[in-house]
This record gives structure tokens, sequence and C-alpha cells, in this order.
């Protein structure tokens, strides 16, 4: 199809752009900014703010930037004393209705409300403040909501409801009145929700925060009692830069690990080590199922914890598809205090483990079933994330930038290109796939075929089929949770009209391109970020001495020293969990 | 009724309309507020009692609200009569006074406001008197004995009635006659005229001319052309007064002659915005969907209007007459009553008339024989004015909150499930039938040269004779306040009327002169909006009404977009201190801060007009937002006192 | 390393002879579109209220969220969450009403019931709100006690109102006991 070209002007300077394209998209295209709280660009518009209205010659209205198409010869103006006036007064009523908490408030030095009361040089309150008093919601101990803050730009509910498909938030009531919460004003904790942040990660403002847990670290890192290590996940490595002037998809590995060791950490490992041991497990268990026939297929992964909440709660048919191998999060930390607490002859009791994680699910991972007491005792104590770690590593003084660069700490720090690229959509299939097709062949995936393209970018369902010497695998791969409907129906059709099944592997994670889009990585996502962050993960992978996770030697003493081998029992009781129904309101 | 074809019903005339003698009871909302189930179930009960083949029925509002509940009684010899404020007992006395012995009832009747100044060739059989002046004591008592004493002299006594008239439609004119069935009408009467009509006019054949009063009645009445009028339950006596006659001659023709009709007649949407109906018809016939509906917005919200629901709960299928013609115009094959779920009665209404309609092949597949199909449903409101408000009345139907969305795409384009819709107001879709039946050219005669037609408006607040008006667009104010509605309640001078609900604005007592139209009005700082139209007198305090009108925007915004609902909510904070005689004049500057921002950035049209009541009052009542904040607060409580006391001291 | 399925977790449903009335009711509108806010009206106008536990079962059943039908009830102000009281006294707040004083008879009957507009007195006996215009202008102030349209009414009609309904609910309160 072809595409109609429109012609323009934005403040004088002629535009060409594509038919349906937004005056805000295109004024971008032109170096020209329009302010907006509650347009994101993952988003549809809500055109609730009201701040990127524009004039339009020969219009006497003033429509809004965010959600007006750009038609044929518009004379846009975006910028005019009148406009800045109504943005003003309008920006004015907004803080009207806002607590004056910004220095102790969770975005204070980067909420967008801020920024443009900053921009706009507010300088006094004219109109009495009104707010509503309501308790904040801290009850998922992994976000809290304080509903004071919310500016009702409609983010937050766009994205639980629309692209999330959760509807754990909502809006209640209207007018003043109109608020973000929870449906029927219950509890988060009480909601259908997976505490996968996606709301927290677009919020404009305060209103939606991780649960911080940076002095709970701070006083276990000072606890003289306390043998102190810590993980650190796949995506991490490329986002963090972003909270010190970094463009996204920079590589900090070595960075973090020095970072860490100086905070005082005994043991510096890498999350990336145990997603390869997850590899073990997960293409073993898929080998079982799809070679033996033990079990069912398709195997759906479960190493991200909101989709498990998710699939708790709504698909709980599938329980018996799920991979029981723990996340690697989880199998880092019963392996620190189990393997490695054996190795250094350290009673686990001592040792703490805190995780650095892109995820405000995590923080509920650590205590989601009793399997994740396997080592005795709590096996991962505290999971930061990313956001938190930024804080932690500026509250140490520590000049992150100029650190030089290390390495992690053995026995449970070596990874794979296979390990870390976990950390975004399509990776964990493909690393489980280049082990599965070396533990059925007996050979490694040729150099060309390794990367598996098919898996790989920001479609929202992805669908391959993959030769495994003449065995047909036939693999979907579902990222932002919302679209994994689509797929579960499919499977279930053929299940319920006893065809063959259309998928034999699933991989699933909740936040839109995976981990690396976490609802706990630093502010400011969008595609292009997503894409940024990703490439810096790939990179990674190409670097890696190793590209397979049963190559790992670390992996492999893992197994031959402590383990066995994947599956046995030893790894069963440490590697593996459970799943139950959940109902998705328990209230 | 049997099934109809297209032919077979055109050549249904009005011959068949029921004939012969009948009671009619205005049953809607507000005449069964006012008792008139019960007045129906005595009439009924008494009908039976006497013996008398005569039906009682039920019928919509003649738009008299001062006078509800009414009872319209047609005799044998074809003659109506009109009573007001009926009860049990005068109930009773229209059984055996009018009906048994022919004798019309004291203060109880309305009379027609046809006037004229011939005779003709019946005999008057009774004269109508009414004391309208406004200098306080009632004289009709003294007037109807001298027309008696009169009447004993010159042997009339037992030939014609002296009737007390409840009301004339005259005021302001002393005292009035009117002579039946003729209808010579004679206005500011004195004691010596009395013999002379006698004379004259009874005795003889001579019109009185010096006193006729031939002034005529304002009102025309288009789309309240059958309220009270037909039975709404019944499609006979719709067919029968040429109801679906405009459908079937639309259905001869192509649903671009109906448009193009449309066109010519200048009908503009009655919901408030007066965009032309003809185009809205256009832009959604012009896209091409598979599917396409059509819209009638029964959510009248405007504390104070209630011409929808007259409509709606008195001539229900002429609204669905004007649907299915939209629906026709558009290439729509269904259609939705988007109705208040505050009217139980009007819904039922048109329950019933959608049933009718789908039984006698009007509605449903080919309609009346033809190749076009079209059904009805209803769907109801919740409580939400903003769902006035196109974008957000599709939400709700969809069954979500009733937000408004960023047009475009409009409606028209992407509507109800995303395939073009065309929304129009009950009164606009009630306009169509009529014109399609009498033609555009009809239509267009009435009214000013850019606003067409008639529209009909709900006078209420301190106005003597509050009621349904219906005028032709250009009558000025002062018409419709005064020679229709009588003035102000207890003839204290009027401050203003208030026009357009909360959207709309106060138009204070120099204006008064403005003929009615989109354009004045808008001009005036207010807006035709649906047709509320509240009279305030000069004790009414401007800053309390705008409080009251912003209150309800503040009430009914959906918060969705900032500027609506904080900048309402913020402003409506800094009237209440001006009202507590608290604030400063920097305020003042504030909430004009807020309208403009308001006006200009929020999203739909509730939010971008609920500044108007504050900056219409404020431009022509500064003086009355200043005196609270020179007075402070010992001002303040002196005038809510006196704004208090009032409605005690008040009775009409 | 077998897992066998749980069971699925059961919400908390309303009583089998509500479920009945409930499943009746989506048979009646499953199909039709645009169907919820009639469904939620025929609730209400049911149980005077929509109860939780209903709005659950319906969105079960619709396979919608109940935040869906949270977002639509807090929405219009038709929708009650609470059973109202069992009288019901409702001020009309239309523009003619309220320029004819209706802001002292609400207040009077907040002073008399020593509730707020908006509430239920604890007892249950009396809801007392405001509705934006009952469309009878004609009559105003006028107010709508238990479905019956009362006109020109004024503050000190109020006090012999609401005692006219104590004395009856007493009167059938002890035939009760008797």
């Amino acid at each position: 199809m072809i595409q109609e070209i429109i012609n323009a002007t934005i403040n004088g300077i002629p535009i060409k752009v594509p038919a349906g394209t937004s005056i805000l998209q295109a004024a971008q295209g032109v170096q020209v900014k329009i302010p907006t709280l509650c347009k994101h660009k993952d988003l549809l518009p809500t055109a609730a703010c009201g701040l990127c209205i524009v004039n339009i010659a020969g219009s006497p209205k003033k429509p809004r930037a965010c959600c007006t198409p750009i038609e044929e010869g518009m004379e846009i103006t975006t910028h005019d004393s009148d406009l800045t006036d109504i943005r003003r007064s309008t920006l004015e009523l907004i803080l009207s209705n806002h607590p004056n908490e910004c220095l102790t408030c969770g975005r204070n030095g980067n909420c967008e409300l801020q920024s443009l009361a900053g921009d706009f040089g507010l300088r006094q309150d004219l109109i009495p403040r009104y707010v509503r008093e309501l308790p904040c919601d801290d009850s998922t101990g992994s976000i809290i909501l304080d509903f004071r803050k919310c500016i009702k730009c409609g983010r937050c509910v766009q994205v639980c409801q629309d692209v999330q498909n959760v509807w754990a938030l909502s809006f209640l009531e209207r007018g003043i009145n109109n608020r973000m919460a929870p449906a029927g004003d219950i509890l988060l904790n009480e909601s259908p929700c997976i505490r996968c942040g996606q709301c927290s990660a677009h919020c404009p403002t305060g209103a939606i925060v991780e649960s911080d847990e940076v002095t709970t670290v701070w006083d276990a890192l000072h606890d003289e009692n306390k043998y102190c290590t810590v993980q650190v996940a796949p995506s991490v490595r490329v986002a963090l830069g972003e909270a010190f002037g970094l463009p996204p998809g920079t590589n900090l590995t070595k960075k973090i690990y020095a970072a860490l060791r100086r905070l005082g950490f005994k043991a510096v490992f890498d999350t990336n080590f145990s997603a390869d041991l997850t590899i073990m497990e997960e293409a073993s268990e898929f080998i079982e199922r799809f070679v033996h026939g033990k079990g069912e297929i398709p195997l759906i992964t479960s190493c991200c914890p909101a989709w498990v909440d998710y699939m708790e709660k709504r698909f709980s048919d599938f329980i018996p598809n799920f991979s029981t191998a723990k996340s690697p999060q989880q199998m880092m930390g019963v392996m620190t205090k189990t393997y490695y607490a054996e190795k250094v002859n350290m009673d686990p009791a001592k040792i703490y483990q805190v995780s650095i994680m892109p995820c405000t699910a995590k923080k509920y991972e650590l205590e989601r079933t009793d399997e994740m007491y396997a080592s005795g005792y709590k096996d991962v104590d505290v999971a930061l994330t990313t956001r938190e770690f930024a804080r932690l590593i500026k509250q140490s003084g520590i000049d992150f930038l100029n650190l030089p660069d290390e390495e992690a700490d053995s026995i449970l720090g070596e990874y794979s290109g296979a390990g870390t690229i976990f950390g975004y959509t399509g990776g964990v299939m493909e690393a489980a796939l280049r082990t599965a097709y070396f533990k059925v062949t007996g050979k490694n995936l040729q150099q060309e075929a390794i990367d598996i393209q098919p898996v790989r970018g920001l479609e929202g369902v992805k669908e391959a089929e993959i030769d495994v010497e003449g065995t047909k695998v036939r693999v979907a791969v579902a990222h932002a949770i919302g679209n994994v409907e689509k797929v579960l129906n499919k499977v279930r059709a053929a299940r319920d009209s006893g065809e063959e099944t259309p998928y034999h592997f699933i991989e699933v994670m909740a936040c839109p391109g995976g981990c690396i889009g976490g609802g706990g990585q630093p502010y400011g996502i969008d595609n292009e970020v997503r894409m940024a962050r990703i490439r810096g993960l790939e990179a990674d992978d190409r670097d890696c001495k190793l590209r397979f996770s049963h190559e790992n030697p670390e992996i492999q003493a893992a197994y031959k020293d402590f383990l066995g081998e994947p599956l046995s029992e030893k790894a069963e009781a440490l590697l593996h969990t459970k799943y139950v129904a959940r109902p998705s309101y328990s209230k | 009724m049997e099934t109809l074809t297209l032919d077979t019903f055109v050549t249904k005339s009005k011959s068949d309309s029921p004939s012969g003698p009948y009671i009619k009871v205005g049953m809607d909302t507000g005449g069964i507020a006012a008792g008139a189930a019960r007045v129906l179930e005595v009439l009924q009960e008494e009908v039976k009692l006497a013996g008398l083949d005569l039906p009682v029925l039920p019928t919509g509002s003649l738009g008299y609200s001062f006078v509800d509940p009414l009872v319209e009684v047609k005799t044998e010899s074809g003659l109506r009569t009109v009573y007001g404020k009926i009860d049990e007992e005068s109930a009773k006395q229209i059984i055996s006074d009018h009906l048994k012995e022919g004798k019309l009832l004291d203060d109880h009747v309305v009379a027609s406001r046809k006037r004229t100044n011939d005779l003709g060739d019946t005999q008057t059989f009774a004269i109508l008197v009414k004391d309208t002046s406004c200098d306080g004591g009632d004289k009709t008592q003294f007037f109807q004995a001298s027309f008696e004493e009169d009447f004993r002299h010159e042997g009339l006594t037992g030939k014609v009635q002296v009737v007390r008239a409840l009301d004339m439609g005259i005021y302001g004119e002393g005292l009035v006659v009117k002579l039946l069935p003729s209808g010579v009408t004679y206005a500011n009467i004195l004691t010596r005229d009395i013999a002379q009509i006698v004379d004259q006019s009874l005795k003889g054949d001579k019109v009185v001319d010096h006193r006729v009063y031939a002034k005529n009645d304002p009102q025309n009445r288009v789309v309240l052309r059958n309220c009270g009028r037909v039975n709404p339950e019944s499609l006979e006596d719709y067919v029968a007064a040429g109801g679906y006659q405009g459908l079937a001659k639309a259905l001869k023709a192509s649903p671009e002659e109906t448009i193009s009709t449309m066109k010519d007649s200048g009908l503009r949407g009655r919901g408030g915005a007066g965009f032309p109906t003809w185009l809205k018809w256009k832009l959604t016939s012009d896209v091409e969907a598979d599917q396409k509906y059509v819209i009638c917005n029964g959510d009248e919200g405007d504390p104070g209007a209630f011409m929808d629901r007259s409509v709606l709960e008195g001539d229900p299928h002429s609204v669905l007459e004007g649907l299915m013609l939209a629906g026709y115009a558009v290439g729509a094959t269904k259609g939705w009553f988007y109705i208040r779920a505050e009217y139980p009665l009007a819904v039922e209404r048109i329950r019933i008339a959608i049933e009718q309609a789908q039984e006698a092949g009007i509605l449903g597949e080919k309609v009346l024989g033809t190749d076009f199909s079209f059904d009805a449903e209803i769907r109801l409101g919740a409580g939400a004015f903003v769902c006035g408000e196109e974008t957000a009345l599709i939400a709700s139907i969809e069954g979500m909150r009733g937000s408004p969305e960023p047009r475009p795409p409009y409606p028209s384009v992407k509507g109800l499930w995303d395939k073009p819709t065309s929304i129009n107001n009950v009164e606009t879709l009630a306009a169509v039938p009529a014109i399609m039946a009498k033609g555009a050219r009809w239509y267009s005669s009435i009214g000013t040269e850019k606003s067409k037609g008639t529209k009909v408006f709900a006078v209420t607040g301190k106005v003597k004779y509050p009621q349904l008006v219906e005028v032709p667009m250009g009558t000025s104010l002062q018409q419709i306040v005064f020679d229709v509605c009588g003035g102000v309640l207890d003839d204290i001078p009027i401050k203003g009327v208030q026009t357009g609900g909360p959207s709309g604005g106060v138009i204070p007592e120099q204006h008064l002169n403005t003929p009615v139209t989109y354009e004045t009005l808008q001009e005036l700082g207010s807006i035709m909006g649906s047709g509320g139209m509240l009279i305030m007198d000069e004790h009414d305090c401007m800053v309390d009404v705008a409080k009251f009108y912003l209150k309800f925007c503040v009430d009914e915004s959906c918060g969705k977009c900032a500027p609506c609902r904080i900048g309402g909510y913020q402003m409506l904070q800094l009237l209440e201190l001006i009202s507590s005689g608290k604030a400063s004049l920097e305020d003042l500057s504030h909430i004009e801060r807020i309208c403009n921002a308001m006006k200009k950035a929020s999203l739909c049209g509730l939010g971008q007009t609920a500044p108007n009541p504050v900056l219409s009052t404020l431009r022509y009542f500064k003086n009355e937002y200043i005196a609270y904040i020179e007075g402070g607060p010992r001002y303040a409580r002196q005038r809510k006192r006196e704004l208090a006391g009032k409605p005690e001291r008040k009775a009409s | 390393m077998n897992m066998s399925a749980a069971p699925p977790v059961a919400l908390q449903e309303p009583e089998p002879d509500v479920l009945e009335e409930i499943q009746h009711l989506l048979d009646k509108w499953k199909d039709k579109e645009g169907n919820l806010i009639m469904i939620l009206h025929e609730i209400q106008n049911k149980y005077g209220f929509v109860p939780r536990d209903v709005a659950l079962a319906v969105a079960k059943r619709l396979e919608i969220r109940l935040a869906q039908i949270y977002e639509v009830l807090t929405f219009y102000h038709y929708f009650k969450l609470v059973a109202p009281g069992k009288h019901n006294i409702t001020v009309c707040n239309g523009t003619a009403c309220y320029l004819k004083g209706c802001a002292q008879l609400i207040q009077k009957l907040e002073t008399i019931l020593g509730i707020p507009e908006g509430q239920t007195t604890k007892d249950q006996m009396f809801h007392l709100e405001t509705v934006r215009c009952i469309g009878c202008c004609g009559m105003s102030p006028a107010m709508v006690v238990d479905g019956r349209t009362l006109g020109k009414v004024k503050p000190d009609d109020m006090k012999a109102l609401v005692d006219d309904i104590k004395t009856i609910e007493k009167a059938s309160g002890e035939e009760r006991d008797n």
C-alpha cells in the first residue's frame, strides 16, 4: 500500500509526513518539543493533561497535538505567548492538585511534572492546594501506589489494561474524585496485579514507584555477622548506565562488579551464570517431554515471576505445561547457600544474598513458595531494582563511571552468551534451543545458525520452526503479557479439539521487550531504548568466548562437583519448584 | 394495526382518525407527579358509573406545566376543552357537570391560544373570563358576576355560560373575555364595556373592535405538534395525525433526496451546538462501511430542561420516525435510543412505540415493504451529564466510562463500535418527520435567515407560568417570558434570563429584546443549548447562580482531563471564597485565568463551556462579585440570610 | 517432577438462588451489544444496589474484568455499591428547584435525619440524596419520597414528612412484634 504523504507546516517549517502522523510526532521530526504529561511513546494518546494544545490557522479551537492527525495544508503553531500562558495555567492547576513533596518523593530529580514546573518557572502557588488524602498502598511489597501524587494521565491504567491485560489498575469515580485505584477499591495485592511494575515505569510522577529497599541492603552490608553476596541480572548491565547519563545499551558488566565489591559484597556473582544453569535444567526438561514424551507439551518457560503469577491466576490449566525449573535469581540464591557455602566452608545462615534485578516482581518471587527456601534459608534475601541499585551506588560515593573494570567471583560468576541473552524477549528460547540442539544431536549449532533470528525483535508474538536434524520444533515467544492469551488460546483450541499442539515450546516474558524493558529499569522506556538495550546484550553474547550454556566450565564444575546431572534428585530438590492456581481477587 | 405496505400506507388518510368524544389525561412525568394517574382512574370509574360511552385515554404534555394535571374533553359537538389543575373532586365534576349537563367547570379551563376576530356562524354558548392584570387583587369573580348580571337583564341566563378561566394565555391585559366556540377575545375590558359586548357580540353578531385582542400567541408547534394530542401509546393515533407519512414519502425517493430536503429546510441540531443536521447525515452517508448506526440522544441532562422528556413521553413515534429517517439517509440499519434512566416513562413509551412499529411492519426487515431494513433498541444512561457528549455517549453504550475521546476521528467516520454513526438529539429528530411530510420550504419559512424553524424552551425559575414553549427562531426573550409565560413571579422586576444551562450564560434585562438565534445568543456570551430557560428576578444573586451551574459541571465532569477536572473544582473554591466575603480582587483575576485555561484546553464541550456561566455573570454583573469582595464576611452573611429568606415569602 | 494441576480456585460466588437470577439475566443479555450497563441496571433494580459478589459473578460470566465493571459502577452516579436505606428521599436540585430554595430543603432534611446528603442513616431507615432534575420544574421545589413526587414543598414540611414515615414504620414494627 502506498502511504499518502501530507504536506503541512509547523511553526513555518514545511513538513512532509505520512497520513495519520500526529502533530506531536511530526513536531519531534523538526526538533520542536511540545510539552505533555500524559502521552507516552509506548501508548495511545489519552488526551488527559491538556498541555499539548496547539493553534491551527483558521480554526478557533486549540486541538491537542498528541491525538490530532496532520491534515493537508495545516499551518500549525506550537508555541506562542497565549499557548504558553494556557499551559502555565494548566500546570498551575495540576500542581494545585498535587502534594508539595518533591524533596521526599521517589521521583525527585527525574519526575516529568517536576521538570515541566521547572521549565515553566512556576515560582508560587497561585491557587489554594487541594489534595484528597488517600493512604498509600504498599501491600504488594513491590510497588507503592501514592494516589495523592497521581495526575490521572492514564498511562498506568492503559499499560495495565491494554498492554498487559492484567486489569489490576482502573479509574474509579469521576470528576475531581476521579482516581487511579485497584478495581473495587481493594488493596493492590488483593487484585489481579502481577507486580510487573510497568505502571511504575510509565508513571510520569511519583504516584507509582518501586518499594525502596536500599536501606535494608545498607544495613546488611554493615552487619558484621552477615556475609554479603550479590548477583546481577543480565539486563541490568545494559540499562544501569542510563541512570548515570550514558546512552541505553552501554554494557557496564565489569564496572558493576567493581562497584559491588567496593560496596562491600564479599562475593560478586552473576545471574548470567544461573541463567546458564536454568538452561541446563530447562533444556533437559524440554527433551524429557519432547523427545521422551514424559510430561506435557508445549513446555512453557517460567523464569518471569510476573508471568508465573499471571498464569496461576488466569491460566492455571497450563500448570502442567510449566517448566518447573526455578528462575535464575532463585537458582543463584540456592546455589550460593548450598554449593558455594560448602566450597568456602561457610555457615549458610551467615550468608546474605542480594540480587540486582530489572524487575519489581522479583521482590515477590523471593517468598513466592516454600521452594524459595530450598537451601534451608531464604535463598535470596533481598532484591533491588536497577533504579534502587543506581541510588545505592550514588549514596556510596562511588565514582561509578570511572571505576576500573573487574571480574566476577568464581564459582558462580562465569557466564556464556546464552546466559546473557536471558535479558531480552526470545533470549531464553534461543539459549535453550542452543543447548537442546546439542543434547539431541550431540553437536553444537553451526556458527552462523547460533543467532536464532526468528525469535528476536519486538514483535509481540514471534513464531518459528526450528529444524533439529529433521525434527521440526515449533516455538512461540510472547512478551508484553497481554500477548500471551492469543498464544495460549491457540494451544487450548488444539487441546480441546484433540489436534496436535501448535507449539512445542513457548517463552513468555511479562514486560514489553523482556527484562531489558522491566518495570524496575531506569525511566524513559520506549521501543528505541528497548532496542538499544537489546543490541547491548546481543553484543555481549557475540563477544563471549562461550555461546552455549553447556560449555560454561563453572556450570560443568557445578554439576560434576555438586548437582550430579540435570534433573538429578538433588537438582530437582534445589532447582525446581511448584505452581498452584490462585484467585485473581483475594477479596 | 395491520401490516402496512408503502402503497397502502400513503393512501391512509386522516379520515381514519378516531373521531367522536373522548377524555384525555396528560400522563407525562410532570402530570403524573401532580396526580394525573389518580385523575385518570377517577375519570374511568366515573365514566363507567355514569354509563357513558367514551374512552378515557392517556396523552402527553401540552406543555402547560404550571396547571398540571391536564385533562382534555372532546364532546359530541366536536368542541375540545382543556382543563388544568384537575384533582379527584374536579375530575368527578367533569363528568357530572361538563359531560352530563354541558356545563364548563369554573377555575379549570385552560383557554386555547388560538384567537380570532371572526365570530363565525356558530352561536356563542359560553364565555371565558379572567382577570389578567398584575395589580394584585384578582377581580375575576367580580367580573363573572358582572356578566351574569348583565345576562339576567338581557335574558341570556341559561343560554350562555360565564366561566372563570384558569388561564387565558394572555397576561397583563386586564380583564379578558373569550367567546366560545369562535375564539373571539377581548382584553382590557372595563365594566362599561360589558354591556356593549353582550349587546353586540352575544346578542348580535358584531365584533367590538376597540377591545378585540387578536395578537397571536407567538408559539408554533412543530416539534410538540402531537404532544398532548395523541395517545403516546397508540400507533393508530400517531398515524391518524399524519405520522409515518414523512417516512413513506422519503422511502419513495432516494436517501440523497432526504438529505437534500434536510439541507433545504435549514434544520440545525437542537442539542446545543447547532450543527447542520443534513451535513451530519451527509458525512456519515459518505463513509463506506458494512454497518452504520444512528443514535437518538435522549440523555437530556441540563438541570431545568425537560423538552426532550416531554417529546419522548408525549410523541414517541415521531422520534422513532425521525430516527428511521436519519437511518435511511445515512444508510444505517440499526438505531439506538440512549435515554436517561431517570426518565422511566419516556423509556417505556419508546419501548412500546418500537414494539408497535415492529408489529406493524414499520420497523424491521423491509420497512413498509421496501428494501430498507431498520431496527431500533434502547440503551439507558446512568446519571452522567457528560454522556450528552457524542464520544462519551458512544463509550457509555459500549459499556464503558462515559469519558469523551478526542475528535477526530468523528463519530460520522468512527463511532459506535468503530462504525460510522450519526447522533441526533430528540428534538431534532422529532422535527424531521414534519419537515419530510410538509416540505423543506414550509419549515425554512419559519425562523430567521440562519436559524430556521422552531425551538422548544423549558421556561422555569422565577416565572409566573413555567411551561414548555415552542416558538419560531428569532422570537425575543421578552415575548417568551412576558407574552407566553406571563412575566416574573410576583411581578418583581426581571434581572435576566439564563439560557443554555450549565454551558450557557445569563442574558441581562437590557438585552431581552434580542431575537433568539444561535448567533445572537453566542454574541451575548450565552448559547442556545438544549433549551433550558431560567428566569431570574432582581433579588437573585448572580454569584450564586454562577456557583450553581459551575458546581453542576464540577459534579458532572468526567475527570479525565486536567483543565476541566481541576479547573472547575478550584474555580468553585474561589467562588465559595467570594460568596463568603473572604476573597480579594486578585482572586477574580485567578478565576479569569482558570476560565481561559478551561475554555481552551479542555478536551470536550463540557469543560470548554463550563466557565460560561461564570464569564457571562462576570461580564454583566461584575458589580455583584465586587460587592462580596468589598463587603466582606458581614455583607456575605447578610446576603445569605436575604437569599435564604426568600423562598418562604413566595407562593405561586 | 510430575506436577498435577491444582483444582481451579473458585471465586466468591453468590448464593445459588442469586446465581440463578444472574444467569437468567445474562441469558437475556449475553449476546446483545452494549449490554453491560443494561445488566447493571437490572441488577440494581433487583437488589437496590450492585453487590460485589454479583459484580464478580457477572464479570466472570461475561468474560470481562471486574475492573471494567467497577470503572463503570463508580463513574455513573445512578449506580450504588452499598445497600440504600429503606426509604429514599430524593430532593430535586434542578435549576428551577434551586432557584426556589431546594438548598433549604436539603439543609433541613440533613438536620432532621442527621446525615449529609448522599448517605444513609445508621439504622438503614432513610437515604437522602439529590438528583439533578426530575423534570417537574412546574412544581418546584420538588422532591421524590419513595417514588412519590411531591411539589412546591417547604422546609417546614420536612419534619412532618419524616415523622409520618417513622410512625408508619413504628406501627408496622409493633404489628410484627405482636
